[in-house]
C-alpha cells in the first residue's frame, strides 16, 4: 500500500486513465450497441479486439515492410503509415464482428433459441478465435515497431503530456461525437434505435432487423479496431490473450455507465480507466483485474442501472 | 438434418426403463455400477486393453480427469442445464476446495475427510457472495461475473504468500485410510472408487432435487423466469441455491483433487478449464445427467488416448460448442421430451 503515490503523481496518473479508460470505452461500445439490440452480451468482442492488435501489427510489419527494429518514421511517412494500420485494423476487425454474428447468433436467433444457447454459441467463437491466435503466435508476446516517436509536448504539473497519449484521448473523443451524432441524426441511426426500443415493432414499420444488427455488429467492431489501433500504438505490444482482461474491463466500463446507452459507455469507459489506474499505483499492477472485478460486484450490487441507466428501461429478460 | 434432431437415445432409453419393474432395474443399476467399478482393471484384460492410454497410466486417467470432470461437469449441470443460468467460472470452486484441503492440511494437519465439509462450505460461501448481486439483475450479467471471478481466485493465488505463490502448496497428504481402502500412489483405484461413489451420491441427490420443490422451480425458471415469478417461485432464492449446490459440488471435487495430486498451484485452475467443463455438458446433453455423463467422459478420455488431440483440445472445445448449439443444441442425449422449451419463433 503506497497512498503518496495519490498526491505526488496526481496528474500523471489522471492522464494515464484517461488514455487508458477512453479505449476501454471505445471496446465497451462493441459490447454495449450489441447489448442495445440483441439483449445478449457479445462474448466474442474480446477476441475481435485481440485480432485487432494482431492486425495492427500485420499490417505494420507485413504489408507496409517496418521490421520490429525500424527507426521511428516522421511527417508524412509518419501519417500515412498510422492511417493505414488504423483502417486496417478497423476494417479487419468491422469483417470480423459480423461474421461472427452470422456464425454464432444469426441461426440461433433464426430459431428462437434460448439465451443461453447464444451465449454458449459466442463464447466458444471467443475460445476458437483466441486459441487459433495461441497456435499461430506460439504462445508469445509480439512486439510491435515503435514507428511514433514517443515526443513530448511537454510536462505541466508532472503530468507529461506525450504524443500517443495525447493520441489515445483525442482520437476516441472524436469517435464518439461522430457516432452519438450517427445514432442520433440518421436514418439507420434511427432504425438501430428503433430496433433497441422494440424488435416486433421495428419491424412491423419495414426495417429489416438482420441488416440493422449486421449494421451494430460492423459499427462495434469498427469502434473496437480503432481501441485496438490505440492500445498497440501505446503499449506496443500484444498477446494471443490480450483480450480475455481487456473484455472484462471494458463490459465493467459499458455496465458501470448502463449498459445500452452509449454515452454512458464514454463516462463508464473513462471512469474505470482512472479507478483502475489510481488502484494499481496504490496496490500494485498485480491487482489491477481484481481492481476491476471488485468494481463490476459493486456496481451490480448498488446501482445495477449503472450510473446513466439503461438506455432502455427493461432490465429483466 | 431433421432425422438427427429427432433421434433421441434417451426417450428410448427411457422406455425400456418404464417397462422394468423394480428388482429388474435393481439388478440393472447394480451390474451398471459394478461394471464401472471394474473399469481401472480393463487394460489388463484383453478385449479391452486397447483403451489403455499411452502416456499416464489408465487409473490415473480415470481419476483425473475422467472422474472429476464427469463430477464437475454434473455439478455444474445443475447451473447450467436446470436452471438455466451460465457459469464460465466454476473452476474457481474448484480452486477455492483445492487450497482450502493443501492450506488446512499442511498448515493445520486437518485430514481429506475434515476438509470436505470446510472446502465444500467455503466454496458455497463464494457462491452466495457471487450469485447474489449478479443473479439480482439479469441471468447472463452472472457468465460475465463467473468469467472474472475465476481469473480472479487464480490472480489471488498467484500473488498471496500463504497460497505459495506461483509454486503453489506441495506435500498435500493423501486421504486417510476409511472402511479398511487405502490412498496413496500404489493404489489409483481407490480414488476412482471415491470419485465413482460421489459421482454416485450427487447423481442421487440431483434425482431426488428433479422431481421435488427445487426441481421443478429450476424447471420454471429456465423455461421462463417471469412467468415462475408470477407462479409465486422466489426465483432469486432458488437460482441462487442451484448455483451453491454447484458449487459445493466443484468445491468438494477441488477437495479430492489436491489430496490425490499433492502438490498444487494456480495453473491448474486457468480459465480454459471451465470452458473444458462448459464443453462437457454442452456436448453431452444439457440437463440431463447421463449425457453429461457420458459427453465428459467422451471429451476428458480421448485427448488422453489419441496424444495429438492434446494440444489443439481448446480449439476443438470452442468448435463444439458452436457446432452443437448450432446444429443439435440439446446436445449428444437430449433431456426429457417434456422438459424441452416450446420453440418460439419471435423473429
Amino acid at each position: 500500500m503506497n497512498f503518496s503515490v495519490i498526491t505526488t503523481q496526481f496528474w500523471s496518473l489522471v492522464l494515464q486513465g484517461l488514455a487508458l479508460g477512453l479505449i476501454y470505452s471505445l471496446v465497451a461500445l462493441g459490447y454495449t450497441m450489441v447489448y442495445g439490440v440483441l439483449r445478449l452480451i457479445n462474448f466474442a468482442n474480446s477476441e475481435v479486439f485481440m485480432l485487432g492488435t494482431f492486425a495492427v501489427l500485420w499490417v505494420e510489419i507485413e504489408v507496409l515492410g517496418h521490421p520490429v527494429t525500424a527507426k521511428p518514421l516522421a511527417g508524412f511517412e509518419l501519417v500515412y503509415t498510422l492511417v493505414i494500420a488504423l483502417v486496417g485494423s478497423m476494417i479487419a476487425c468491422a469483417v470480423l464482428a459480423v461474421l461472427v454474428e452470422l456464425v454464432a447468433y444469426r441461426r440461433l436467433r433464426a430459431r428462437g433459441a434460448a439465451p443461453l444457447s447464444s451465449l454458449i454459441s459466442a463464447i466458444g467463437v471467443s475460445i476458437f478465435l483466441m486459441e487459433t491466435m495461441r497456435m499461430f503466435t506460439e504462445s508469445r508476446p509480439q512486439t510491435a515497431p515503435r514507428l511514433l516517436d514517443k515526443w513530448s509536448f511537454g510536462e505541466i504539473a508532472g503530468a507529461n503530456f506525450r504524443i500517443d497519449t495525447v493520441l489515445a484521448i483525442i482520437s476516441p473523443i472524436v469517435i464518439f461525437v461522430i457516432l452519438d451524432q450517427f445514432v442520433n441524426r440518421s436514418r439507420l441511426g434511427k432504425a438501430i434505435r428503433a430496433v433497441s426500443l422494440s424488435e416486433e415493432n421495428a419491424k412491423l414499420m419495414g426495417i429489416n432487423i438482420n441488416r440493422v444488427i449486421s449494421l451494430t455488429f460492423l459499427i462495434g467492431g469498427l469502434t473496437t479496431g480503432a481501441a485496438a489501433f490505440l492500445y498497440t500504438t501505446v503499449y506496443e505490444n500484444t498477446v494471443f490473450n490480450v483480450g480475455f482482461n481487456m473484455g472484462i474491463a471494458a463490459f465493467t466500463a459499458a455496465v458501470l455507465g448502463g449498459i445500452g446507452n452509449i454515452r454512458g459507455a464514454f463516462y463508464g469507459g473513462l471512469a474505470l480507466g482512472m479507478m483502475e489506474q489510481f488502484a494499481s499505483a496504490v496496490l500494485g499492477s498485480q491487482w489491477k483485474a481484481v481492481t476491476v472485478f471488485v468494481i463490476l460486484v459493486l456496481i451490480l450490487l448498488f446501482k445495477p442501472n449503472g450510473l446513466f441507466g439503461e438506455a432502455v428501461q427493461k432490465t429483466r429478460t | 438434418m431433421s432425422a438427427l434432431r429427432n433421434f433421441n437415445l434417451r426417450d428410448k432409453g427411457a422406455e425400456i426403463w418404464a417397462g422394468w419393474n423394480r428388482p429388474v432395474r435393481t439388478v440393472f443399476v447394480i451390474t451398471f455400477v459394478l461394471l464401472v467399478g471394474l473399469l481401472p482393471f480393463a487394460p489388463s484384460w484383453g478385449p479391452t486393453s486397447f483403451l489403455n492410454t499411452p502416456i499416464t497410466s489408465f487409473e490415473n486417467v480415470l481419476v483425473y480427469p475422467v472422474g472429476m470432470f464427469v463430477l464437475m461437469a454434473l455439478g455444474l449441470n445443475i447451473v447450467v442445464g436446470k436452471s438455466g443460468l451460465l457459469d464460465l467460472g466454476y473452476i474457481a470452486f474448484f480452486a477455492i476446495g483445492a487450497y482450502s484441503q493443501a492450506i488446512l492440511s499442511t498448515l493445520y494437519g486437518w485430514n481429506t475427510w475434515q476438509a470436505l465439509p470446510v472446502g465444500m462450505g467455503l466454496a458455497m460461501i463464494s457462491g452466495v457472495i457471487l450469485g447474489l448481486p449478479a443473479l439480482r439483475v439479469r441471468g447472463d450479467y452472472l457468465a460475465i461475473i463467473t468469467l472474472g471471478f475465476g481469473e480472479i481466485i487464480r490472480i489471488v493465488a498467484l500473488n498471496l504468500s500463504v497460497t505459495g505463490g506461483p509454486n503453489g502448496i506441495a506435500g498435500i497428504p493423501n486421504p486417510p485410510t476409511i472402511f479398511g481402502f487405502e490412498f496413496n500412489l500404489m493404489f489409483p483405484e481407490h480414488f476412482f472408487w471415491l470419485v465413482l461413489a460421489m459421482i454416485l451420491l450427487t447423481i442421487w441427490m440431483i434425482r431426488r432435487f428433479t422431481v421435488r420443490r427445487p426441481g421443478r422451480a429450476w424447471e420454471a425458471i429456465r423455461q421462463d423466469e417471469d412467468v415462475a415469478a408470477l407462479m409465486g417461485v422466489n426465483t432469486l432464492i432458488y437460482k441462487l441455491w442451484s448455483f451453491v449446490i454447484g458449487a459445493a459440488i466443484g468445491g468438494a471435487a477441488g477437495v479430492v483433487y489436491a489430496s490425490k495430486v499433492m502438490v498444487i498451484s494456480p495453473d491448474m485452475f486457468k480459465f480454459e478449464v471451465s470452458i473444458l467443463i462448459l464443453a462437457c455438458v454442452v456436448f453431452g446433453g444439457m440437463g440431463n445427467i447421463w449425457g453429461v455423463a457420458l459427453g465428459a467422459s467422451i471429451l476428458a478420455y480421448l485427448p488422453e488416448r489419441i496424444r495429438f488431440i492434446a494440444d489443439e483440445r481448446q480449439i476443438i472445445f470452442g468448435l463444439v460448442l458452436i457446432i452443437m448449439m448450432n446444429l443439435r443444441p440439446d446436445g449428444l442425449l437430449p433431456r426429457k421430451k417434456r422438459e424441452k422449451i416450446e420453440e418460439k419463433r419471435t423473429m
